[in-house]
């Protein structure tokens, strides 16, 4: 799975840590002081209970695929990298993450146990975090 | 000071090109205006309230600055509520309230768009990165189709949904579209011909998906006091109900929709129930978006949306729920990929009687359901239950 010339990830204030330690091969999600919920995607206040105690968590790196869509057609995106697995994984701390599954169709189904791969990006301090079916 | 008076459907239209490659976006908003007044018997002159969705083609935003400068309208009252395709049916609930309120007697709602002579990559193109939320979904090529895929899989893994089941709704929506001579796709389609064309994002097909269309449409909502000066007859907006659904902090359930709320909002608003419905426009993005919106609505149970649209349930005129008598955004027209605006001129259409003679439905009750976004990631819901003048 190459990335660039896919589109990459705009990197801000709020989210550049999550980026950086994806480049150390680390997933982060966001976790509540106040209200205990474990988050993704990154935000300063708690999309819950709107607290600020906030912090960053070192996630497992496993989950499980929640749904997924194999798609076969999309203009403007690189032809090498179609068909292309599109998927929810719920991550063992709770969220779902939108993320793609490097792997063959055929290899992934609701329920797959997957684990986190790191793709570098060449444009920054950065990498873009994907999932394969974990080897059990 | 608000009032609940009656605020009534007075005009609504819907322009009758599916292509418009030799026009501008600005000059079929203005082409619906005039359908949407001669409809109702109205002059320009009396619009005192305007809203848009805007053109999704133009990146420059204050679409009401640029459309009431184009139009040339002066008036009290102006919306842009965006969310994408439900935006429409929206438009409706607020220009009802501003009436209320006593802001505004006549709200003119315009929708006008070229995607289709644009050439414009839609449900299946990579779009660009520009919200915060980009970064962490379009990166991983998050298309519309794709997102409304991973809806339709998960709806197939809870509760045993099938491609042919999915594929009914297409069928129905075909089978309304051969009685319309606008429609885009006229050839009544079979179960089989849908599940055997391409897949486009697993397990959508092709003919899970709507059309890309140019053109638009227009209404006109008015006080009591408008419409007692009218010779057309009109529909009541008995009721409204919007809502936001979202990706809930990496806890979106893809089964469900924001219809849950928007929908017993309208029918407590109107007084009514689902049972009550003799006539569904349910936006049809994607086959997967009717049967979700479907269930959510409340007219079956969650999970029993695929035994549900079996049978012909949502053929007219005999079907226990006919829906999209025009065709849909599935055969007939998506203009601007934004349903909504059609959604409720074929509800006042069959209200009023004016719906193709072979699909006519005997309505005195019309709801008309909007989904816009993607219900993949964050969507919006509105809906409205209308009630026919002699009912
Ligand atoms: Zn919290």
């Amino acid at each position: 799975m190459s990335w660039e010339p896919r589109p990459a990830p705009e990197i801000n204030p709020e989210t550049e840590r999550y980026w950086s330690a994806a480049a150390d091969e680390t997933l982060l999600v966001r976790e509540c002081g106040d209200c205990g919920l474990v988050y993704h995607y990154p935000r300063e206040y708690c999309p819950d209970c709107f607290g600020d105690d906030v912090d960053w968590r070192e996630a497992a790196g496993t989950g499980t695929v929640y749904s997924y869509s194999v798609t076969r057609t999309m203009s403007g995106w690189p032809e090498e990298d179609l068909p292309l697995i599109v998927a929810y994984v719920e991550l063992d701390e709770g969220p779902r993450l939108l993320t793609n599954l490097d792997c063959e169709p055929g290899a992934v189904d609701i329920g797959t146990r997957v684990e986190v791969r790191f793709v570098p990006l060449e444009s920054a301090d950065a990498a873009v975090p994907v999932f394969v079916p974990l080897e059990e | 000071m608000a009032t609940q008076s009656p605020v009534y459907v007075a005009g609504a239209y819907e322009h009758p090109t599916r292509e418009a490659p030799d026009k501008s976006t600005m000059q079929l908003h203005a082409e619906v205006a005039r359908g949407a007044l001669e409809d109702a018997g109205l002059e320009k002159d009396a619009i005192d309230a305007y809203f848009t969705a805007g053109m999704p083609e133009y990146e420059s935003g204050l679409p009401p600055l640029i459309m009431a400068d184009y139009l040339g309208l002066d008036v009290s009252y102006a919306d842009t509520t965006d969310f994408g395709g439900s935006s429409y049916i929206s438009h409706v609930g607020h220009a009802v309230a501003a009436i209320r309120n006593g802001t505004c007697d006549v709200a003119l709602i315009t929708l006008a768009g070229r995607p289709r002579s644009r050439g414009q990559a839609t449900g299946s193109g990579a779009r660009a990165i520009r919200t915060a939320q980009d970064s962490f979904e379009r990166i991983y090529g998050a298309t519309n189709i794709g997102m409304y895929g991973m809806a339709a899989q998960r709806h197939m893994h809870e509760y045993r949904t099938t491609a042919e089941q999915l594929a009914e709704i297409r069928v129905a929506a075909s089978h309304h579209a051969q009685f319309n001579e606008h429609a885009m796709y006229q050839d009544p389609v079979t179960v089989e011909d849908v599940v055997s064309s391409r897949v486009v994002a697993d397990p959508l097909h092709l003919l899970d998906c709507c059309v890309i269309s140019d053109g638009g449409g227009a209404l006109l909502v008015v006080s009591e006091d408008v419409r007692s000066r009218l010779e057309r007859e009109c529909v009541e907006v008995l009721g409204h109900g919007e809502s936001v659904g979202h990706h809930r902090a990496g806890r979106i359930d893809l089964t469900r929709t924001a219809a849950e709320e928007s929908g017993s909002r309208a029918f407590d608003e109107a007084g009514l129930e689902p049972t009550d419905v003799d006539y569904a426009s349910i936006y049809d993005s994607f086959t997967i978006t009717v049967l979700e919106a479907i269930e959510d609505l409340g007219f079956c149970e969650k999970g029993e949306g695929g035994s549900f649209v079996e049978g012909g349930t949502l053929k007219a005129p005999n079907g226990a729920l006919p829906f999209n008598t025009d065709g849909g955004g599935l055969c007939s027209n998506h203009p601007a990929n934004r349903g909504g605006m059609t959604k409720v001129i074929e509800a006042v259409r069959q209200l009023r009687g004016d719906a193709n003679d072979e699909v006519q439905v005997n309505a005195d009750i019309a709801l008309a359901h909007g989904t816009g976004g993607s219900i993949g990631t964050r969507h919006g819901a509105a809906t409205v239950v209308l009630g026919g003048e002699d009912r």
